[in-house]
């Protein structure tokens, strides 16, 4: 099908998007990567008055070392985030997981922002973001903002972003050594989303676990951290049964929904199962 | 109206162009290179896929402003005087079509996954085309397609340093 008709405005700079956005109003739309909005144009479920193409401003691309932290610009490909060396070297479970998103031709064009701008329950990279405690930075014609990734996503494809608000992108702390990391994604066949997803991250010294992360994709409207994995796990020694004997809790204060791809029954012992499964081979045991 | 100056299969074309045409409809409807067929409303079915700037992108989830100042490759622009890609060569001879709708999709993804891992093995080369959907086939020549493709790019690349 074909869009309904729209102005397009093409800024070059943060400033220029930020004033598109302020006198365009509710009735903008930002269009970054489009992997996500052009189907919603083409089936006008999604009809703004003005686009606002992010495409030419250069700077939203960039992947920068920021000292104690990583900044990854909200206009990163995925295909950008998969094969940056900083976002390797210390953000790894981002690009383990960017690298199951969707297909080639849609990391070409998706980015990391519009992913967590349209805060889809069932996008892998927003449980990531979550799991790595990563600060989301927004601008406005106010000024800058920066919203912590437990705060920003809401609800169902809401984030706590304002309608005139331009996400700038995230920064990600820097986590020392002695983590494994691993996002353990269940879905039926190639190029679907996650019916279920876990993001972990594990700090041991000395065999036992020091810090533990755990984040939840699809088991409620938003990402949510399992906190009682977390808790179970600190102190511990890390083996088989005690990752087993901690995901039990996965599914707890969770509130999935059943659809076409599984009951909320059998999303939480997906949640349980596949939680055992990332702690493991985070750990590499 | 925007303007757009673009370049698709080696020839440069200077257009106006509604904000909301389609860069799939633009090459079909004003270029009239109807080769790249739309398969679905929802960015699934990789049908329309084409190259830009060298990068597999699907051409009905990018406006044809967007398009402005870049490269376009598509199955059209393959055939190097007159003779096929031996991509095209390999799905022909390895019956990696049927009805031919997934095809030049494929075959667009398919020289962008080659271009990336010169070498793919068969769990690489599904992997590589999962953004491809085939009615017909089953995948399974179009799995032994790629890989012929990449023992004979490979081969005529070597030979011809000779
Ligand atoms: C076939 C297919 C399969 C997919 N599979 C997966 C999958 O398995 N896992 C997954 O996580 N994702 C998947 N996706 C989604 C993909 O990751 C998209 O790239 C992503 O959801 C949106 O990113 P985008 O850059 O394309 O954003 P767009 O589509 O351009 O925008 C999405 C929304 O975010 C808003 N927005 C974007 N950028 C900004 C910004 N900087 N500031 C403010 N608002 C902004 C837009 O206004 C829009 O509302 C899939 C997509 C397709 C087409
Ligand atoms: S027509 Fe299906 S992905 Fe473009
Ligand atoms: S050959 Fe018919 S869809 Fe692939």
């Amino acid at each position: 099908m074909i869009p309904g008709s729209f102005d397009y405005l093409r800024p070059t700079t943060i400033g220029e998007a930020v004033s598109a956005l302020a006198e365009s109003g509710e009735d903008a739309k930002v269009l970054a990567g489009g992997q996500s909005l052009m189907p919603l144009l083409r089936l006008r479920l999604a009809l703004p008055e003005v686009l606002v193409d992010l495409d030419h401003v250069a700077e939203l691309r960039e992947i920068r070392d920021t000292g104690d932290s990583v900044f990854i610009g909200a206009m990163a490909t995925h295909h950008q985030v998969i094969k940056d060396p900083l976002v390797r070297a210390h953000a790894p479970l981002i690009a383990q997981a960017t690298a199951t998103v969707a297909d080639p031709a849609v990391r070409h064009r998706g980015t990391l922002g519009g992913s967590l701008a349209h805060a889809d329950p069932a996008g892998d990279l927003p449980a990531v973001i979550l799991a790595l405690d990563g600060v989301l930075i927004a601008q406005s014609a106010h000024g800058p903002r920066e919203i912590p990734a437990a705060d920003f996503f809401e609800d169902y494809l809401t984030s706590a972003l304002e309608p005139a608000e331009l996400l700038l992108g995230v920064r990600i702390p820097k986590l020392g050594t002695g983590w494994g990391f691993h996002y353990e994604k269940f879905h039926r066949t190639a190029q679907a989303w996650a019916i279920v997803g876990v993001a972990c991250g594990v700090r041991r010294a000395n065999g036992a676990i020091e810090e533990c992360r755990v984040a939840l994709t699809n088991m409620g409207p938003a990402p949510v951290r399992a906190h009682e994995v977390e808790r179970a796990l600190l102190g511990r020694v890390a083996t088989q049964n005690a990752f087993k004997a901690a995901a039990a809790h996965a599914a707890e204060g969770t509130a999935p929904t059943g659809d076409l791809h599984g009951s909320a029954e059998y999303r939480e012992h997906l949640a349980r199962v596949l939680t055992a499964r990332a702690l493991t081979t985070a750990a590499g045991i | 109206m925007p303007r757009i100056k673009v370049e698709v299969d080696g020839v440069t074309y200077e257009d106006d162009v509604e904000p909301r045409l389609l860069l799939v409809h633009y090459l079909r409807d004003r270029l009239g290179k109807v080769g790249t067929p739309v398969g679905c409303d929802t960015t699934n079915c990789g049908a329309c896929t084409v190259l830009m700037d060298g990068m597999s992108v699907k051409s009905c989830s990018v406006l044809a402003v967007q398009a402005d100042t870049h490269d376009i490759t598509t199955i059209e622009g393959l055939r190097i005087n007159g003779a096929l890609h031996p991509m095209q060569e390999a799905f022909h001879s390895e019956h990696g079509l049927q009805c031919g709708y997934c095809t030049p999709g494929m075959i667009m993804a398919s020289i962008d996954l080659l271009r990336e891992n010169p070498d793919p093995s068969d769990e690489e080369i599904r992997e590589g085309l999962e953004g491809n959907l085939c009615r017909c086939t089953g995948y399974q020549n179009i799995v032994r397609a790629v890989r012929s493709a990449a023992h004979e790019m490979s081969h005529s690349e070597v030979t011809s340093h000779d």
